[in-house]
C-alpha cells in the first residue's frame, strides 16, 4: 500500500494500464505537456511520449467520437473531456454512436473506452464547469458510469474501466482530486458493479457516490455521537448498479437517505428509490428521504454554493426526520 | 490512368448490383414489406464503386443513412443485408438495426449511421487507430453535402489534418439535404474548397463518372497510405429517388431531375465500355441479369429466415 491523492492514483491506474496493454492511448484537452486541466495526467506524457498522450484540439465531438472510431478499430482509448459540462458538446457521440454501436449492430461491435471527465461544485466555478450529470448517462443503455470516492476506488475502478469492453464513463470529482488514501501499488482492479460499505452501520443506511461519501461519512460520524448507527453504501458504479448491496443493506436498517450532488428531480437517487420501492418495500420502516441539490442551476458566489450543495447538516437533518 | 477491362467490368458488376439491390428495395418497400424507412442510393453509384475499388479489406469505411451503396461496394454481403432490412434474424444486425445500421466491422464497414455527420469523427478515431497501429492500412469517410455543414466536419477534418491521419473524407454532393438544395445550405459551390480551411487536397470531381472518381479516390489514398495525411474529394452527383422512399421530391425541378437521368453513370459506363471494346452491350446485360438473380436470390434467403424472438430484444447491450 502507499499513500496516493485520488488525482494520483487515478492516474496511477492509467499508468498501470497503459503499460500492460500497448493498445491504450490517452487523449484530451491540454492532457499532454500540461498534464490535464486538474493535473490528473501530470507525468504520463514525459512517460510514454506524444504517440500515447496526445493533446487534441477543442474539439469535443471529435475528441468523444474518434474514441468511437478508435475503439472500433482496436485501440482502448481513454478520451478525457475537461469539465462534465461540457458533455454537452459530444453528446451524440455518447448518445447515439458509443452507447447503440454495439446493440444496433447485432452484437458484432466491441467499443472499449473511457471517457474521463471531472464533475461537480464547490470552487465557484458557476453554473457550467460544475455540474452533476450522471443521471444523463445512466438513462443511456449500453454505457457504464464509474463514480470513484476514494483513492483506492479511483485507481482500482480505472483499471476495470480501461479493461472493459464496453464504452464507460469515468466521472472524478473535483473536490476529491487532493484526498489522500492508501492505494494498493501494482495492478489493482475493483470490479465494476460492486458496491462498497463504506462505513458498518444499523439503524439508517446512506447511499451517498462521489464526494458525497465524504459527507454522509462525516454525518454518521456526528450521529454515532447521539447514538444512531449509520450504515454507508457507495455503489461506487451506478451502471452496473449493485442492487443485492442496496437491498441487503436496507434489510439490515430499514431506513434508507439517499445524498447525491445532482439536482434533485431525475436525479439517479430517485431510480435507487424506485428500486427500493419495487424490489424492498416490506424491507422499509419510514418513507425514503433524499438529499441533493435543489433543482436550480449551480450559482457562482460562495454563499449561494454553499446552500446549493448537500452538506454533512443536510443529511443529518434527513436522518432525524426518519426517526 | 489506364484501367484494364477487369476493372472496369469490375466496376459495372458492382453499380449494377447496387442498382439492382435499391430498385428491389423501392419496390418491396412499396409493397409493404419492409419495416422502417430506407434512403436509396441509385445514381450514385459511381462515388462508392469508384472509391471502394481502390481499398483492401483491412481498410476501413465509415457510411451514411443512405449506405447500402457503400456497403456493398466495400464488400458487404448481399444476402445478409437484404435480411437485415427485412428485420430478420439472419440479417447483418440480427434485426436490431435495420438499413442504417447495417456494419460489418471484419470487413472494415464501421457502420451505416442514422445522424448525418456522425461517421466523420468516427472515421478520423480509425485513422488514429490505423496509424497508431502502423498497420498501412487507411479509412474513407463518407458523407453528403448536407453533412458537410455539420460541426463534426470541421473538427474531424482539423483533428486529421494536424495529425496527418491516413483518412479520405468523401463528400457525395447530390445537391440536396433532405429538400434543401445545395444553393440554399451553404456559400460555396464546390465543397472541395473546404480543404482549404485544413490545409490539405481537395479535388471536386464528376462523380457519375466512375473512371473520374477512381482516379481521384486512388491519389488520395496512396496520400493516406503512405503517411501524408488526409484529404477531401467531393464527387458530384444526384440521387434519382426520394431523401427516403415515400419522398415525391416535390423540391425537384422534373427538367433537372431529366437532364441527371441521361447523365446516369451506368449507363456512361457501358457506353465506355462498348466504345473501348471491352465488352459486347450483350455481355453487360448478362451481368445486369446476374446482378437482379443475385439479388432475387437474397430476398428469398431474407423472406425464408426466421424473424427474431421477442427476448432478443435484451441481447447485445453490452459485450461480456
Amino acid at each position: 500500500m502507499k499513500q496516493m491523492t485520488y488525482a494520483e492514483a487515478i492516474r496511477d491506474g492509467m499508468r498501470v494500464e497503459m503499460k500492460r496493454d500497448p493498445n491504450v492511448l490517452l487523449y484530451g484537452e491540454d492532457v499532454g505537456i500540461f498534464g490535464g486541466c486538474f493535473g490528473v495526467t501530470a507525468g504520463l506524457f514525459e512517460e510514454f511520449g506524444p504517440e500515447r498522450v496526445i493533446d487534441t484540439p477543442i474539439s469535443e465531438t471529435a475528441i468523444a467520437g474518434s474514441a468511437v472510431g478508435a475503439a472500433a478499430a482496436g485501440l482502448r482509448p481513454i478520451a478525457e473531456i475537461m469539465f462534465i459540462d461540457f458533455m454537452g458538446v459530444c453528446m451524440d457521440e455518447i448518445l447515439n454512436q458509443a452507447a447503440k454501436m454495439r446493440y444496433m449492430f447485432g452484437g458484432k461491435a466491441k467499443l472499449p473506452m473511457v471517457v474521463r471527465t471531472p464533475c461537480g461544485a464547490g470552487m465557484s466555478a458557476a453554473a457550467q464547469h460544475s455540474q452533476s450529470l450522471e443521471a444523463w448517462f445512466t438513462h443511456i443503455p449500453g454505457l457504464k458510469v464509474v463514480m470513484p470516492s476514494t483513492p483506492a476506488d479511483g485507481k482500482g475502478l480505472m483499471a476495470a474501466a480501461i479493461r472493459d469492453d464496453n464504452p464507460v464513463i469515468f466521472i472524478e470529482h473535483k473536490q476529491l482530486l487532493a484526498v489522500p488514501g492508501e492505494v494498493p501499488e501494482g495492478e489493482y482492479v475493483v470490479p465494476l458493479g460492486k458496491a462498497d460499505v463504506k462505513r458498518e452501520g444499523s439503524d439508517v443506511t446512506i447511499i451517498a457516490w462521489s464526494w458525497m461519501v465524504q459527507k454522509a461519512l462525516a454525518a454518521a460520524e456526528a450521529l454515532a455521537a447521539e447514538g444512531i448507527s449509520a450504515e454507508i453504501l457507495d455503489p461506487r458504479t451506478l451502471v452496473p448498479l449493485d442492487k443485492e448491496a442496496i437491498l441487503k443493506s436496507v434489510g439490515k436498517t430499514n431506513k434508507l437517505v439517499i445524498v447525491h450532488e445532482a439536482v434533485k428531480t431525475g436525479g439517479f437517487g430517485a431510480e435507487i428509490a424506485a428500486l427500493v420501492c419495487e424490489e424492498g418495500f416490506d424491507l422499509l420502516d419510514a418513507p425514503i428521504k433524499r438529499v441533493t441539490a435543489p433543482d436550480t442551476p449551480i450559482p457562482f458566489a460562495p454563499v449561494l454554493e454553499g446552500a446549493y450543495l448537500p452538506n454533512e447538516e443536510k443529511i443529518i437533518k434527513a436522518v432525524h426526520d426518519l426517526f | 490512368m489506364k484501367l484494364t477491362k477487369e476493372q472496369l467490368l469490375g466496376f459495372y458488376k458492382t453499380m449494377t448490383t447496387i442498382r439492382a439491390f435499391e430498385m428491389k428495395a423501392a419496390e418491396l418497400f412499396a409493397a409493404g414489406q419492409l419495416p422502417g424507412f430506407v434512403h436509396l442510393y441509385a445514381g450514385e453509384e459511381a462515388v462508392a464503386t469508384g472509391v471502394c475499388a481502390n481499398l483492401e479489406q483491412k481498410d476501413f469505411i465509415t457510411s451514411t443513412h443512405r449506405g447500402h451503396g457503400h456497403l456493398i461496394a466495400k464488400g458487404g454481403k448481399i444476402d445478409l443485408m437484404m435480411a437485415e432490412l427485412f428485420g430478420r434474424s439472419t440479417g447483418y444486425c440480427k434485426g436490431k438495426g435495420g438499413s442504417m445500421h447495417i456494419a460489418d466491422v471484419d470487413l472494415g464497414i464501421l457502420g451505416a449511421n442514422g445522424i448525418v455527420g456522425a461517421g466523420q469523427p468516427i472515421a478520423t478515431g480509425a485513422a488514429l487507430a490505423c496509424k497508431y497501429k502502423k498497420n498501412g492500412a487507411v479509412v474513407v469517410c463518407f458523407f453528403g453535402d448536407g453533412a458537410s455543414n455539420r460541426g463534426t466536419f470541421h473538427e474531424s477534418l482539423n483533428m486529421a489534418s494536424i495529425w496527418r491521419l491516413p483518412v479520405v473524407y468523401v463528400a457525395e454532393n447530390n445537391m440536396w439535404g433532405i429538400s434543401n438544395n445545395q444553393k440554399n445550405h451553404m456559400n460555396v459551390a464546390d465543397i472541395a474548397d473546404r480543404a482549404g480551411a485544413y490545409g490539405i487536397p481537395g479535388v471536386a470531381v464528376d462523380g457519375n463518372d466512375v473512371i473520374a472518381v477512381y482516379e481521384a479516390a486512388a491519389e488520395a489514398i496512396k496520400r493516406a497510405r503512405s503517411g501524408d495525411g488526409p484529404s477531401l474529394i467531393e464527387c458530384k452527383t444526384w440521387r434519382h429517388r426520394g431523401h427516403f422512399e415515400g419522398d415525391p421530391a416535390i423540391y425537384k425541378d422534373p427538367k433537372e431531375q431529366e437532364a441527371w437521368l441521361k447523365k446516369d453513370p451506368i449507363p456512361r459506363l457501358a457506353a465506355k465500355i462498348i466504345e473501348l471494346k471491352y465488352a459486347s452491350r450483350a455481355e453487360l446485360d448478362k451481368i445486369e441479369a446476374d446482378a437482379e438473380a443475385e439479388i432475387e436470390a437474397a430476398v428469398k434467403f431474407a423472406q425464408a429466415s426466421p424473424i427474431p424472438s421477442p427476448e432478443d430484444v435484451f441481447t447485445d447491450v453490452y459485450a461480456e
